[in-house]
């Protein structure tokens, strides 16, 4: 529009920028309340945006750590954070390398090699991959609990049951890989192969170094996905110390034990790490969703 | 050659592995999960031993995650939705039976009042009968010994019997004491008096009924509705799982406790998927066209500020908009109170509460739409606008003209996967509200802000009947409505393969 600019596009831009940075602030506002929550002393005091009263009592608690008031009454943290953070983080780390293993040898198969039932296997993969867990879970409930009786860390209340579980995903992550994949011109293996490497190797040394980009990002997907997972790990797991922070987190908010104050710091501590890198990964990750799933 | 032996060597131990659960789980009755193993296992096999089928290899283990914890599930849940299986018909037919026949009951008319003598050499019991007087052993009564033979006594032991309360201190380990008698009846205690015999409560009778040797009741096994039945129509706990056909989704159908609040949450399920698709689409394309506008300056700060809702992990967006809305002390209200003087209460009203899930949700999801919109924006020619302008045309005429025709073709197999996957967000309900405020008259646990999905998560797992059969039902009338939203979607996006 660069030609025609009508002499009201000087107001035009500056009420843009207004209304975005309006709209920003009303963006911005549950998230700074949160953390101006976090330094507030109490769990039910209200107060201004900048707490008059800092204190760190929360902070203490959502470290682990007993917080000492200053009229000497003990505080003992009311969940341990730290540990559901490590089991977070612990199944979405080891589901996300499984899922890139199993997705990437897939979405080979998909893209370079022709073999019966590929468009079957593949559309069907995309249409079951919309059906909603939750509606299963009884099934998969009852799945895990028959399993357990034989294989131990398979079983309820395991974290090795949760792992497994999240594979049933990787429809998603193997259409995504796959796409990449045909972005890639195949003759580079196919001279490999030719000069007499095995269909592994072209596989190994041509194609995976050049598709590193893809498989960082589906990584991270598959890891954001598994910590975000609620309803099977809520059904799954069942002691507190098994618990991710997902379903963990919950528990601060019940309408008899509002522990608002304590919410908040743990919220902030959980989830600032996975929102840096999302904010630092935004460009790839944008990419690699709109060729795949949705969220909202 | 050792590559060989290492590959064979470690697909037979998988296989053997297998084999195991399949065997185990055949022991246990368990049919159809040892069918799916056996028919994992067998087509992993096949798969790995026929040459032909190399493509086939890298390819069957997503196939086999997909069938083992996506297709079974779903055609297990559909299986279940013929069935009562439910808290109160949990068990098999045999497990119920064993179940019943182990139960036992203390006879009145064998009945001894007990003495307890303490000795040198341990407690002694003292059983006072109607025709004859029983004596134990001497006993320790440690919690080591949990049977004891009595014989026919002679007379009272020396010394004098324990008072009262200190038999009270030795209850727990008296307890647990059986007492055999030597014509082979059981005693156990029935009082702190007395010991009675234990008898067993149901005798299993050849036709497969059984009696109740208590009240001498004799009931039928009923395999239509799964519980032993009486002649006058008395039904035993626990029952057993049978097939009962079509009934759960008749009674969605017809039972008006059910069906009005089905009903109601069917048509909230349809307008919140649909509100959110075009809230979020609505505030995503209208920022989307401002980043776009080659006037506005620092488009990267922007950006990054208008995606962060959609940085935040959901769960605890979800979870820090549930206190923010409070009713008492979330500063939602208190700013609403400072500014209007108003405490709206935002879980107790239906209205309100529908509203908080439409803000919120709004709020989660429209950084998706914008981030979608900006590349469709990215494809549409510069030179239609200015062509447009030129006639005279504003950026209204512009959005509707030229914008919207240009991006819903493929902006719209997006929008449905959006609209199935809000039509199934069971998260944002779950931590929201749980669905509250509850829907008045419904027997069912169904709520005003209840999503399906969400709703047959509460029949299933939270309410105190675990109506398994009855979520099933409904859970698989929500698989045939995404079932068709991804066919229509396949259609639409004209996927190549």
């Amino acid at each position: 529009m660069a030609m025609v600019e009508p002499r009201s596009t000087k107001y035009r831009v500056l009420a843009s920028h207004l209304g975005m940075l309006g709209f920003i602030v009303i963006i911005l506002f549950p998230l700074l309340m949160v953390i101006s929550i976090s330094f507030r002393s109490g769990n039910f005091a209200s107060g201004s945006l900048l707490p008059e009263n800092p204190s760190l009592e929360h902070w203490y608690l959502a470290f682990g750590i007993p917080y000492t008031g200053e009229d000497g009454t003990v505080t003992q943290p009311p969940f341990p954070v730290l540990l559901w953070l490590w089991n977070s983080i612990k199944i979405a780390v080891v589901s996300a390398v499984l899922i890139l293993a199993l997705s990437t040898t897939s979405a080979y198969a998909f893209a370079r090699m022709r073999f019966a039932g590929k468009g079957f296997v593949l559309k069907s993969m995309l249409i079951f991959q919309m059906f909603p867990p939750v509606l299963s879970l009884v099934a998969l409930y009852a799945l895990f609990d028959k399993i357990g009786n034989h294989v131990s860390w398979l079983g309820l209340n395991t974290h090795g049951a949760v792992i497994v579980a999240s594979l049933g995903g990787m429809a998603l992550h193997i259409w995504t890989i796959k796409g990449y994949f045909d972005s890639i011109d195949r003759s580079l293996e196919e001279a490999a192969i030719v000069d007499g490497a095995t269909t592994w190797q072209a596989f190994r040394y041509i194609l995976l170094p050049l598709s590193v980009p893809i498989l960082v990002v589906v990584f991270i997907l598959a890891f954001i996905m598994t910590i975000m997972e609620y309803p099977m790990a809520s059904v799954l797991l069942v002691d507190t110390d098994k618990l991710t922070l997902a379903v963990g987190a919950q528990q601060y908010l019940y309408e008899q034990n509002y522990l608002w104050g304590d919410f908040a710091a743990a919220a902030v501590l959980s989830g600032l790490p996975i929102t840096l890198i999302f904010l630092y990964c935004q460009k790839w990750i944008v990419g690699g969703l709109t060729a795949g799933g949705v969220k909202g | 050659m050792t590559r060989m032996i290492l590959k064979w060597g470690a697909l037979a131990a998988l296989v053997g592995m297998a084999l195991y659960l399949i065997l185990a789980l055949y022991a246990q009755q368990e049919f159809v999960f040892a069918m799916l193993f056996l028919v994992l296992t067998a087509s992993a096999v096949f798969v790995f031993v026929n040459k032909k089928l190399y493509a086939h290899r890298y390819i069957f283990p997503a196939v086999a995650g997909m069938g083992l914890f996506v297709i079974f599930p779903l055609m297990y849940t559909v299986g279940i939705g013929f069935t009562n299986y439910s808290a109160s018909n949990l068990l098999s037919f045999e497990r119920v039976q064993e179940n019943l026949l182990d139960r036992t009951y203390q006879s009145d008319s064998v009945r001894y009042n007990y003495e307890l003598y303490d000795t040198d050499a341990g407690y002694v019991i003292y059983l006072e009968g109607e025709h004859q007087d029983l004596v134990s052993a001497p006993l320790a009564l440690d919690g080591s010994d949990s049977s004891a033979p009595v014989l026919p006594a002679s007379g009272k032991p020396a010394g004098e019997p324990l008072a009262i309360r200190d038999i009270i201190q030795l209850r727990s380990e008296l307890s647990q004491l059986e007492l055999l008698t030597e014509d082979g009846r059981e005693l156990s205690m029935a009082s702190l008096r007395a010991f009675a015999a234990i008898n067993d409560q149901f005798t299993l009778h050849d036709n497969g009924s059984i009696t109740d040797n208590q009240t001498d009741v004799t009931y039928f096994p009923d395999h239509d509705t799964g519980f032993y039945r009486s002649a006058d129509g008395q039904t035993l706990s626990p029952g057993w799982t049978v097939n009962i056909g079509w009934d759960n989704y008749l009674k969605v159908v017809s039972d008006p406790s059910i069906r009005g609040p089905f009903f109601e949450i069917f048509v909230w399920t349809l307008s919140f998927a649909v509100a959110t698709v075009v809230f979020t689409l609505a505030l995503g394309l209208l920022l989307a066209n401002l980043l776009q506008w080659d006037q506005i300056r620092g488009k990267g700060f922007y950006r990054t500020m208008l995606i962060l809702p959609y940085a935040v992990p959901a769960f605890i967006s979800i979870l820090v908009f549930k206190g923010l809305f409070n009713q008492n002390f979330g500063e939602i209200n208190l700013v609403l109170e400072g500014l209007f003087g108003i405490r709206p209460d935002w879980f107790s009203d239906p209205a309100l509460a529908r509203t908080m899930i439409l803000i919120v949700n709004t709020w989660l999801g429209y950084p998706y739409m914008m981030l979608l919109t900006m590349g469709l924006l990215q494809a549409i020619p510069r030179d239609l606008y200015e062509a447009s302008v030129m006639d005279g045309a504003g950026p209204v005429n512009n959005l509707f003209n030229i914008t919207l025709p240009l991006i819903i073709k493929p902006l719209m197999p997006l929008l449905i996967a959006s609209f199935a996957f809000n039509f199934n967000n069971f998260v944002l309900i779950a931590l929201l509200t749980g669905g509250a405020p509850d829907i008045i008259g419904a027997s069912t646990p169904a709520g005003t802000t209840d999503l399906l999905v969400s709703y047959t998560y509460r029949i299933a797992f939270q309410d105190s009947g675990q109506n398994f059969g009855l979520a099933a039902a409904i859970a698989t009338a929500i698989f045939l409505v995404v079932g068709a939203l991804s066919l229509i979607n396949l259609k639409l996006s004209k996927v190549k393969v």
